[in-house]
């Protein structure tokens, strides 16, 4: 519990801090049957940087993302997304904060299989209040980086895996959202579509966003400044990479 | 060993002294592998011995010390080079593979705490891969055959360092397991001590 904690955005704002998860915890259930899915976990995600999360299959890694995207509340401890105390907002705002600052890639996709994808992608802009027209000529963008202009008629019943997994991409990444916590987004792609999609998170975020990318994949992993390692709900280690690698000779001009 | 087949491939195209040789090789492999200019003159004297390249005949008109140095491929040496690219590489046997003794060892050694061996070389392994990675990036497209070629030993490098990743995982798996089944117990010294000097031809 946060207490008589700080209100909304009166702590000194430090405006490079995307996310903060202060000491949070997760427990599904309660008595015989409670899980805990996260015990204490603190991370924190700042401007430009982009973390990758590890972790056997049931360790937490989605669990930690629906937690940092205020999906749902955790059992204890506190979630700071830009400088909001997600516990002290209402309903509303935090369907507004989600919208505006967040963009969600979910491990199912998620995508709503009576729009196009098109459609799919402009959602969150038009909940935002964005006309339909507006809102088409972004969406359409976020599908052509994706490679997907040619299919942004179809339903998602109409799509390869593959193509509905980078759909709920360009869905989280459209109108330039400033956190971007993707639940293994390169889960169903073959390694070049899996490389585009890296691409994309990685200047995203090299152009202010932040990202948390959850993945079972070193070498996607590796995109990432900071990949932390998570065990039976705890972050167990940490690997951050340096800024001069000193393993290369270099490009040969 | 492939940095003798790499030298003949690159006289192949055409006759070259030693420092001229060491330049090709470095450009084309992105210097990731540096050769100094005797082990290319020991390379190049065991080729000749071979029969597989044969000094230059000296340009009549240049006396200098260079072009006693140059040398060219000879028709076995051409052989040679086409059957190293038509021929996988085997790795297997002739590499140790220091971690994999590493953990072998520790393994067996009572009062270590192998599953933090492993964490400490993942984290290695895995700043290499972002590193690597990091590094691979900054060339987005290659613009030029070196370039290409230098993309090429970067991946190999990071596929390798991501095998390392996985095998260091299952490696914690299978420790995981065999602790729980009480077979993870360290080894002590032997009391079946070997007898000094050289071994004995074991009897029939
Ligand atoms: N809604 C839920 N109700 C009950 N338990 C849950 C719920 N969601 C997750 N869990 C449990 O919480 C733990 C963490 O689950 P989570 O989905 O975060 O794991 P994960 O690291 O994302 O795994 P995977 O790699 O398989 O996707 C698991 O033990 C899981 O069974
Ligand atoms: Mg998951």
């Amino acid at each position: 519990m946060t207490g008589a904690a700080l209100p909304t955005g009166t702590s000194p704002v430090d405006t490079d801090l995307l996310l903060k998860l202060d000491g949070v915890s997760m427990q599904y259930g309660r008595g015989e049957t409670a899980v805990t899915a996260l015990a204490g976990v603190d991370l924190q995600v700042r401007r430009g940087e982009l973390v990758a999360v590890m972790g056997a299959s049931g360790s937490g890694k989605s669990t930690l993302l629906t937690v940092a995207g205020g999906l749902t509340p955790p059992t204890a401890g506190e979630v700071i997304v830009e400088g909001h105390w997600l516990s002290q907002l209402s309903a509303r705002e935090l369907a507004v904060l989600r919208r505006r600052s967040l963009g969600f890639v979910f491990q199912d996709f998620n995508l709503i299989p009576s729009l196009t994808a098109l459609e799919n992608v402009s959602l969150p802009l038009e909940l935002d209040g964005w006309s339909a027209k507006k809102a088409h000529r972004p969406a359409l963008d976020a599908l052509r980086i994706v490679e997907l202009g040619d299919r942004a008629q179809h339903f998602p019943a109409d799509l390869s895996g593959g193509q509905q997994q980078r759909v709920a991409i360009a869905r989280a990444v459209v109108g330039g959202r400033s956190l971007i916590l993707a639940d293994e987004p390169t889960g169903a792609l073959d390694s070049t579509t899996g490389e585009l999609v890296l691409r994309m998170l990685r200047s995203r975020v090299d152009a202010g966003a932040g990202g948390i990318l959850v993945t079972h994949d070193a070498r996607h992993a590796a995109w990432a400044d900071r990949i932390v390692f998570l065990r039976d709900g705890r972050i167990v280690d940490e690997s951050r990479a340096s800024a001069v690698s000193s393993l290369l000779g270099g490009l040969p001009l | 060993m492939s940095v003798r087949q790499s030298l003949l491939a690159i006289l192949n195209q055409g006759p070259c002294y030693g420092y001229q040789l060491r330049a090709e090789f470095d450009r084309r492999t992105g210097s990731t592998w540096p050769l100094n200019v005797g082990q290319i003159y020991n390379t190049l004297d065991r080729l000749e011995r071979d029969g597989l390249v044969q000094k230059a005949s000296a340009d009549k008109d240049s006396a200098d010390a260079e072009s006693h140095n140059t040398f060219e491929i000879t028709a076995a040496g051409r052989l040679e080079v086409a059957h190293w690219l038509d021929s996988p590489v085997v790795r297997t046997t002739a590499t140790r593979d220091e971690l994999a003794i590493k953990l072998a060892i520790a393994v067996t050694l009572p009062g270590v705490d192998i599953a933090h061996v492993i964490q400490v070389q993942r984290t290695a392994t895995f700043r290499t891969l972002q590193e690597l990675t990091r590094t691979k990036n900054a060339t987005d497209n290659p613009e030029s055959a070196e370039q290409l070629a230098w993309l090429l030993v970067v991946d190999s490098l990071i596929f390798a360092a991501e095998a390392e990743a996985r095998w260091l995982d299952h490696c914690e798996n299978r420790l995981a397991r065999a602790l729980a089944a009480g077979t993870a117990t360290p080894l002590p010294l032997s009391t079946d001590v070997p007898k000094r000097g050289r071994p004995t031809k074991a009897r029939a």
